[in-house]
């Protein structure tokens, strides 16, 4: 039932991720109701949703394993009640879960105490919320200084930090003004100003976005990309926008019903889904955008090349090119040796939705 | 298919059989009233079985009066240091040294008083509230009525704060520990507030004596409720994000509690200040029986030797402080929910509180001055003027002129009206009313609530104070039913017209503020002393949330479900009747529940105008300083509150539930 393409060599090919783990859910279940804990021990961590309905039992997160790798962009995506609120709560810990691990750099973070979870939140995490969550009576300066305060921080340190990262996401100029003085748009920047004031290593963003109006939210995730190539932070992002999660992520996990049904590279989910229900989302999707020349490409047949690219290269990126050449490219690795090739013919069809390796198979 | 079709079916059977088994009820009931020759303990409960839990709670308090006279004492004793400073301060002003040599350090000067008044209002909220407060305490320094407000105002100033800081760590503790809401605080303020105001005096005489300091004790059990709920009610009201986001930064416990989430609930709390504010001003009012003086006492004394014109005077002088203190503490609840505006920081006080820093150089001033300037110290005979004569040429004009009419109108009441309804409340069988109401409990919520209204009505007979209760519930029923007759209409039109809005609006809100012994006054001058009276000065105080929940309960009903009528074709006269009323049924409802238990409060304090019912029974009491009688008739009185407000609501939720 679940699919989880990371742990296989994955059908496009893509080289395995070297980088090291940063946070894991090994096994990670959430049940609400009465007797929910001794319910999961003696079935020993495992149950299947109908035996958790017949407890009387509600499975917001359901045997959830996932490995987020250093630096990546890792989106949790979920229609609404799928459980990936819960889950990332159960990450941050803000939720206990019911069983299994949560590990943070290999330490079992439902293990810590209470004054190194207090730590580890101060230093090295950080959240931003969908609804912001801002301090009404606090400015925009002592909002985003708040975290640094509360580890007793000076006045002028904790000032200066914060007026550093008011800089960075461009709100210079709004220092003095109140949380309800600004727009939403301006409310999430110093949202995210705030978390990213102590420095955190891991990044929960939980639906950022999703409060503000489709520019602004385009515009914000532009400003999450910029921020990103400069600071290489791990992030889980939380979402219910499949094109959202296309546009940011290294990998989705696609969460149904308290399930990870899928985890994979926005490539592999377009190419590969796991089940019609993500078959069903990725239906809509700039199929060019998403898909690289590596998934298109076939044997070199020996025929004349009109170009070359490489495999990472979207289709979008050379496909007016290569119709224009109508001729094959030639697809490269990063030492300029050929690994094979992409035909006009093979762009057209992706193009025009004509999906003939399924109707083949 | 089929299982849709029974269920509808099925739907309308229960309700049929809930009428056939009160129908039954009824007669039941009537049969053993038509029988009480025979069964004449099932109507009146008989005297020999009577419970003496009367004289239980005296000894108990006797007891506790002569083993703890030391806490009592000393209790007084720290309590009297802050409240004698701030009534040396506005009112006395402060004594060193003893005899004719004492060297008088005086009081604020009136004059700085009231520009502090003006600034205060000027501050939070304009220069139209700066007028108004400003000048409502002119207005009370002009009329003469200076030191004995300024007493009052002392006594609300030390016993406020004392409130707020009780009831905000007694709502952070009920708001930690659920068990702790459920248990002790829960009902501690249901008891807190249903018990009539008069029953809190009685004790605190027994315990501290006939002083301000059991005035303010009794103050501050009073007006604590308020901000109890409001902090609960802020706490629970913080959106949980916020909570995750303290967590997430890395707050401890006390960190989070008082950095983050009480900030965060600065505007409910501060609804809850208003609140407190209102209500120790109300007490203390009315704890003027128990020394507290001020203008209650004014008041007390004026009625007493009815003195109409002296009455309504010190009661005019009350209507301005609670209009000026409520507008004060309203607009800073009000700025506050508003929230901040940017402003750059300034670096001086002076610069950042010009208003505060104004305020106390004017009255540091002025008070200077009135060591000097007599004028400055104690407002001028010459400048005050006097209304009393006015008012009682008024009253005087009314009688001579219109006693016939309204002669007539109160002994028709009385004989029509009012006397049968006496008798047939005070002859309803005991044992039929806790089967009728336990009966209704069990209906609206199941067996809990029914063991709770009739074990509660049981008490009012098994204490013997079965016909006085009956005589209370008569009283306040009949005033409650005529407040809803006024009230909801007022509440309709209010609802359909904006403009009738926006003159009813101004009217209940000063209704809302002012003490409940303020009502009292202008109807004895008309009506004299007795039932006619009370009646109508509860009529007036019960009004206003049958007005006000019931515009707002049209109001509310959203805009979307209107517009969905209208489409269908409804006639603005459907829309109101099929869509609109049955929607603001609940809420309705929550307003007629809010009305008993307000005319419940007055009912008691009209046994000042000579009523025959429980309320009269804790006022014996407090005057013979009888403890126990008192106790237990105020919880009588309670218990009539609560049986009703539970039926009420049980009735309301299920309303909800229905409507989703």
């Amino acid at each position: 039932m679940t699919n989880k393409t990371d742990q296989e060599p994955n059908a496009a090919g893509a080289p395995k991720d070297a980088r090291p783990i940063k946070l894991a859910c090994r096994n990670v279940w959430k049940l609400f109701g009465s007797n929910a804990a001794s319910f999961i021990r003696e079935r020993d961590g495992k149950a299947s949703m109908a035996d958790v309905t017949a407890a009387g039992l509600v499975g917001a997160v359901r045997a959830v394993d996932l490995e987020i790798r250093q630096g990546e962009i890792f989106i949790i995506m979920g229609l609404s009640g799928s459980g990936k609120s819960t889950l990332v709560r159960c990450m941050s810990r803000l939720v206990e879960p019911t069983h299994g691990k949560v590990e943070f750099e290999g330490k079992d973070l439902l293990k810590i105490s209470d004054a190194a979870l207090i730590e580890l939140r101060r230093h090295r995490m950080g959240m931003v919320f969908q609804n912001f969550a801002l301090l009404p009576h606090l400015n925009v300066l002592e909002n985003i200084a708040f975290p640094l305060s509360i580890q007793g921080q000076d006045r002028p340190t904790r000032e200066a930090r914060a007026r550093e990262v008011i800089e960075l996401v461009g709100l210079r100029g709004r220092e003095h003004f109140y949380p309800r003085e600004l727009s939403g748009g301006q409310q999430q920047r110093v949202g995210i100003a705030r978390s990213l004031a102590t420095k955190p290593e891991i990044w929960f963003l939980d639906e950022p976005f999703s409060a503000l109006d489709p520019l602004i939210r385009r515009e914000m995730q532009d400003e999450l990309m910029r921020l990103q190539t400069m600071l290489h932070k791990t992030i889980v992002f939380i979402t219910h926008d499949f094109d959202e999660a296309i546009r940011l992520a290294d990998r989705i996990a696609i969460m149904k019903d308290g399930e990870v049904i899928q985890i994979g590279t926005p490539e592999e989910l377009v190419v590969n889904p796991a089940t019609d229900y993500v078959a069903e989302f990725t239906r809509d999707v700039d199929r060019a955008k998403v898909i690289s020349a590596r998934s298109l490409m076939r044997a070199c047949d020996g025929s004349e090349h009109g170009g070359t690219i490489a495999p990472d290269a979207k289709i979008a990126s050379f496909s007016a090119g290569i119709v224009a050449a109508n001729k094959p490219f030639a697809v490269v690795n990063g030492t300029g040796k050929p690994i094979g090739e992409v035909t006009p013919q093979a762009v057209i069809d992706l193009l025009a939705g004509i999906d003939r390796s399924r109707a083949g198979a | 298919m089929t299982v849709t079709a029974s269920a509808s079916e099925a739907r309308p059977r229960p309700i049929q059989v809930w009428l056939l088994i009160w129908a039954f009820a009824l007669a039941a009931v009537l049969v053993v009233f038509l029988l009480q020759d025979r069964l004449p303990w099932a109507v009146n409960y008989p005297a020999s079985a009577v419970v003496p839990v009367a004289d239980w709670v005296s000894a108990l308090m006797r007891w506790i009066k002569s083993n703890l006279s030391w806490l009592t004492r000393s209790i007084t004793a720290v309590l009297g240091v802050p409240l004698d400073f701030a009534l040396n301060l506005l009112a006395k002003n402060f004594k060193i040294g003893h005899g004719a040599d004492a060297y008088v350090l005086p009081r604020l000067s009136w004059v700085g008083v009231c520009a502090a008044a003006f600034l205060a209002g000027h501050a939070v909220g304009g220069r139209k509230l700066g007028l108004l407060v400003g000048g409502c305490f002119l207005y009370i320094a002009l009329f003469g009525q200076w030191t004995s407000a300024m007493l009052t105002l002392a006594l609300i100033s030390i016993a406020v704060p004392f409130c707020i800081v009780t009831g905000l760590f007694a709502g952070i503790w009920a708001w930690r520990k659920p068990w702790a809401e459920r248990l002790i605080v829960s009902p501690a303020l249901d008891l807190m507030q249903t018990i009539p105001t008069f029953a809190y005096l009685i004790p605190m005489l027994l315990l501290f004596g006939n002083s301000p300091v059991s005035a303010m004790i009794a103050t501050a059990i009073f007006a604590t409720p308020p901000m109890v709920r409001a902090t609960m009610l802020g706490l629970s009201r913080v959106p949980s994000e916020i909570d995750d986001f303290s967590e997430m930064a890395g707050c401890t416990a006390r960190q989070k509690l008082w950095r983050v989430l009480l900030p965060s609930a600065r505007p409910t709390l501060m609804i809850g200040v208003n609140q407190v504010i209102m209500l120790a001003l109300n007490m203390v009012i009315i704890a003027s029986m128990i020394g507290a003086g001020g203008l209650g006492y004014d008041v007390l004394l004026a009625l007493r030797a009815l003195k109409v014109g002296e009455a309504m005077e010190a009661g005019l002088a009350i209507v301005a402080l609670a209009i000026a203190l409520d507008r004060l503490s309203q607009a800073i609840a009000h700025s506050q929910a508003k929230g901040h505006v940017h402003q750059e920081m300034s670096p001086s006080l002076w610069r950042r509180y010009p208003n505060l820093t104004l305020a106390i150089a004017i009255l540091v001033a002025t008070t200077l001055l009135g060591l000097f300037v007599p004028a400055f110290a104690a407002v001028p005979k010459a400048i005050t003027f006097t209304t009393a004569p006015l008012w009682k040429a008024a009253v005087n004009w009314v009688t001579i002129n219109f006693f016939d009419t309204i002669e007539a109108f109160r002994v028709a009441l009385i004989l029509n009206v009012l006397n049968p309804l006496r008798a047939f409340c005070e002859g309803f069988p005991w044992l039929g009313a806790v089967f009728l109401l336990g009966l209704a409990g069990y209906q609206l919520s199941g067996l809990r609530l029914a063991i709770l209204v009739a074990a509660l009505t049981t008490f009012c007979a098994v204490t013997g104070l079965w016909e006085k209760t009956m005589a209370t519930v008569y009283l306040c029923g009949i005033s409650a039913f005529i407040a809803c007759l006024i009230g909801i209409p007022i509440g309709l039109m209010a609802s359909r017209s904006d403009r009738f809005e926006k003159i009813v609006t101004p009217v209940i809100d000063t209704l809302q503020v002012l003490p409940s012994f303020c009502f009292i006054i202008p109807v004895v001058m008309l009506f004299r002393v007795g039932d006619v009276t009370a009646m109508i000065a509860t009529i007036a105080f019960a009004v206003v949330p049958a007005i006000r929940y019931t515009n707002h309960g049209i109001r509310q009903v959203p805009p979307a479900l209107i517009e969905a009528a209208k489409v269908s074709g409804c006639t603005p006269r459907q829309t109101f009747f099929r869509v609109q009323l049955p929607l603001a049924l609940p809420e309705i409802m929550l307003g007629v529940n809010q009305t008993i238990l307000m005319a419940l409060a007055m009912i008691i304090i009209c046994a000042m105008v000579g009523t025959r019912d429980l309320g009269q029974e804790v006022f014996i009491a407090l005057s013979k300083a009888d403890s126990g009688r008192g106790i237990v008739a105020g919880l009588a009185i309670a218990f009539i509150g609560i049986v009703a407000d539970r039926l009420f609501s049980a009735w309301t939720a299920k309303a909800r539930a229905r409507l989703g």
